[in-house]
């Protein structure tokens, strides 16, 4: 597992204890007592460390190389998942994907961004960077969904809808301008998570949605704090101060009320228990479906709209 | 070199000029100006009542949102509306300067109070709601401000029953205002939806320049989608995709008529026949079986 900068004087200790339980076995000496504290300072450590993140450090966790993906979560959450490919349109961008599935008995449409584990795996899902045939694929779920009553899931990890030639061609910000408008018209209940990375109108193009939650340590941004620094500080090695300022964090953003909630990650992050990840994730959809369910779609609607048309801070 | 290369780095050269606003030459005084196109100098008062259009190569100058009122409105009808809103500082954003800096002095600059003039108006005698953006306000980016008075001129179209005309110029986004300002597009975005719902024309008009966020929500949301002659518009900036994927662009991406080959609008405009051209669309979506 790769261990980020930040990470190293807590890894040092463990391996420092790993050594000294070595020690004590092979020598026959007892130091229990020893191990026992250093083990629980340790853990306090640990807390303590991963409970006062700079939002860079958060930064490091949410872009981490064993993060769960979109299909560790389909996989962790949801049962009988089947993929539905293609824009119908001549493109199955494979950055974005979405399908069928189940979770607790419920059919539901499941939408998400898709980053890769390995170098090899990122080229096939273009580092989870969108084209606009994504969100036209996702587009044409969102409708399969209204067309059979079922709550559309999106899941969002993306540093942003990809930047390319073909991608200004077939007109990326129209892709995108039209996903918020019809995410606006859906008559079934939407929940958007953002899991990993929550980059500009590359992730909004999927989270105009009725409940939007993130993970702990996810960060949703109107722009990624290198290109903010490179704007204007002129200088992208000011990603740190950018992402300081931005105010990037899930706590942030619940404060900011732009979310309805932080779902909680095992401790160091959700690549290191990925089986709690699942959990703590399904357990919110399931309760946010549950609420949802009981509104006429007329009152979802309208409740969907007042809350983005909240937003926003003025004089007046 | 050969002559063909020359051509094409001289054209290539003349659209970088665009890039950069027409400025006032204080070496002549501010009696005159260049044009960036086609290196003439001319008379300011000429260019003017050319409607900001160069006499001489009918390159289109950027023009900022009062102009733009007077120009495509008829004289006099325009009433500003919300003019009372004004930016706050939520996040208490700094770069190299303080974001109530920057918005103290783009005020000074521009004697706005903001990148967006909401109001109503008459368009060769129809009303209508619309929302003209100005680019010298710090880059017409989109904070809470222009989204709110974007989204209250689409609802005042909803409750009037009348056509809604949004004139885009934007660098997209604006960072200071953060997460907020992204929400701004969802917010804007969801207006459109009421506006398609109640079966209200909205005509888009994307000017020079149309990018990021506002061309990712209300801009390309239009029924019907003008570009104004010699706009450029995009998602992504020109240098972060030549950065992305490593070559050099067309001389021509991003521009109107580059969109109009990819069939992303519906035609381009000149300035002077804008405002002919919104009346003519208005006229002829008048039909008997109004919603």
């Amino acid at each position: 597992m790769t261990i980020l900068e930040f990470e190293k004087p807590l890894y040092e200790i463990e391996e420092k204890i790993k050594e000294l339980k070595e020690i004590s076995e092979s020598s026959g000496m007892d130091v229990t007592e020893q191990i026992n504290t250093f083990e629980q300072q340790a853990m306090e450590y640990k807390k303590e460390l991963y409970a006062n993140l700079t939002p860079s450090q958060r930064i490091q966790i949410a872009r981490h190389a064993d993060r769960p993906t979109f299909l560790d979560y389909v996989k962790l959450i949801t049962t009988d998942f089947t993929e539905l490919h293609g824009d119908r349109e001549g493109t199955d961008d494979r950055a974005i994907i979405g399908g069928i599935a189940k979770i607790n008995n419920q059919s539901v449409v499941i939408i998400g961004t898709q980053k890769g584990k390995t170098t090899k795996e990122n080229l096939i899902y273009n580092f989870g960077m969108p084209q606009p045939q994504g969100y036209r694929k996702a587009l044409r779920l969102f409708y399969h969904a209204n067309k059979f009553h079922m709550p559309i899931i999106t899941l969002i990890d993306t540093p942003g809808a990809y930047p390319g030639m073909k991608a200004e061609e077939t007109a990326q910000g129209t892709a995108i301008a039209v996903n918020l408008r019809e995410m606006a018209k859906m008559e079934v209940p939407i929940i958007a998570v953002i899991t990993g990375e929550g980059c500009s109108g590359g992730a909004l193009g999927l989270a105009v949605a009725d409940r939007v939650y993130m993970l702990e340590h996810s960060y949703y941004t109107v722009i990624s704090p290198e290109g903010c620094a490179s704007i204007l500080w002129r200088d992208a090695s000011k990603a740190d101060v950018a992402a300081e300022a931005l105010k990037i964090t899930s706590e942030d953003l619940l404060k900011l009320e732009i979310i309805d909630d932080i779902i909680k990650e095992p401790l160091g992050g959700a690549h290191c228990d990925y089986e709690t990840a699942g959990n703590n994730l399904k357990e919110t959809i399931v309760k946010a479906m549950d609420e949802l369910k009981k509104l006429p779609a007329d009152k979802l609607k309208e409740e969907r709209y007042n809350k983005f048309r909240r937003m926003g801070v003025f004089c007046q | 070199m050969t002559v063909k290369d020359w051509f094409e780095q001289r054209k290539e050269m003349q659209i970088a000029r665009r890039a950069q606003d027409t400025q006032i030459d204080d070496s002549i005084g501010k009696l005159w100006i260049k044009c960036f196109n086609c290196n003439s100098q001319l008379l300011r008062k000429e260019v003017e009542e050319n409607l900001e259009v160069c006499p001489k190569c009918g390159y289109h100058f950027r023009i900022n949102a009062r102009t733009r009122i007077n120009q495509l409105f008829d004289e006099g009808t325009f009433e500003e509306l919300f003019g009372n809103i004004t930016t706050a500082d939520p996040l208490e954003f700094s770069d190299t300067e303080t974001y109530k800096k920057r918005i103290t002095l783009a005020k000074a600059k521009t004697n706005m109070n903001e990148a967006v003039i909401s109001g109503i108006g008459k368009i060769e005698g129809n009303t209508v709601a619309a929302a003209v953006m100005d680019f010298e306000f710090m880059g017409g980016s989109m904070g809470s401000v222009v989204g709110e008075k974007v989204t209250l001129a689409m609802e005042e179209a909803l409750k009037r029953k009348i056509p809604m005309i949004a004139v885009t110029a934007s660098g997209g986004a604006r960072m200071q205002e953060s997460i907020l300002s992204l929400m701004q597009m969802a917010k804007t975005s969801c207006a459109v939806a009421k506006l398609n719902e109640a079966g209200l024309l909205y005509i888009t008009v994307l000017t020079e320049p149309t990018f990021g966020g506002v061309t990712a929500s209300f801009a390309t949301l239009g029924d019907i989608i003008i570009a104004e002659q010699d706009a450029r518009i995009g998602f992504a900036g020109r240098r972060v995709i030549e950065q992305t994927i490593r070559q050099s662009l067309p001389a021509d991406f991003q521009t109107a008529n580059y969109l109009m080959k990819y069939g992303q609008i519906d035609m381009i405009s000149s300035r002077a026949e804008l405002k002919s051209t919104i009346a003519k669309l208005i006229n002829l979506h008048k039909t008997e079986n109004k919603k």
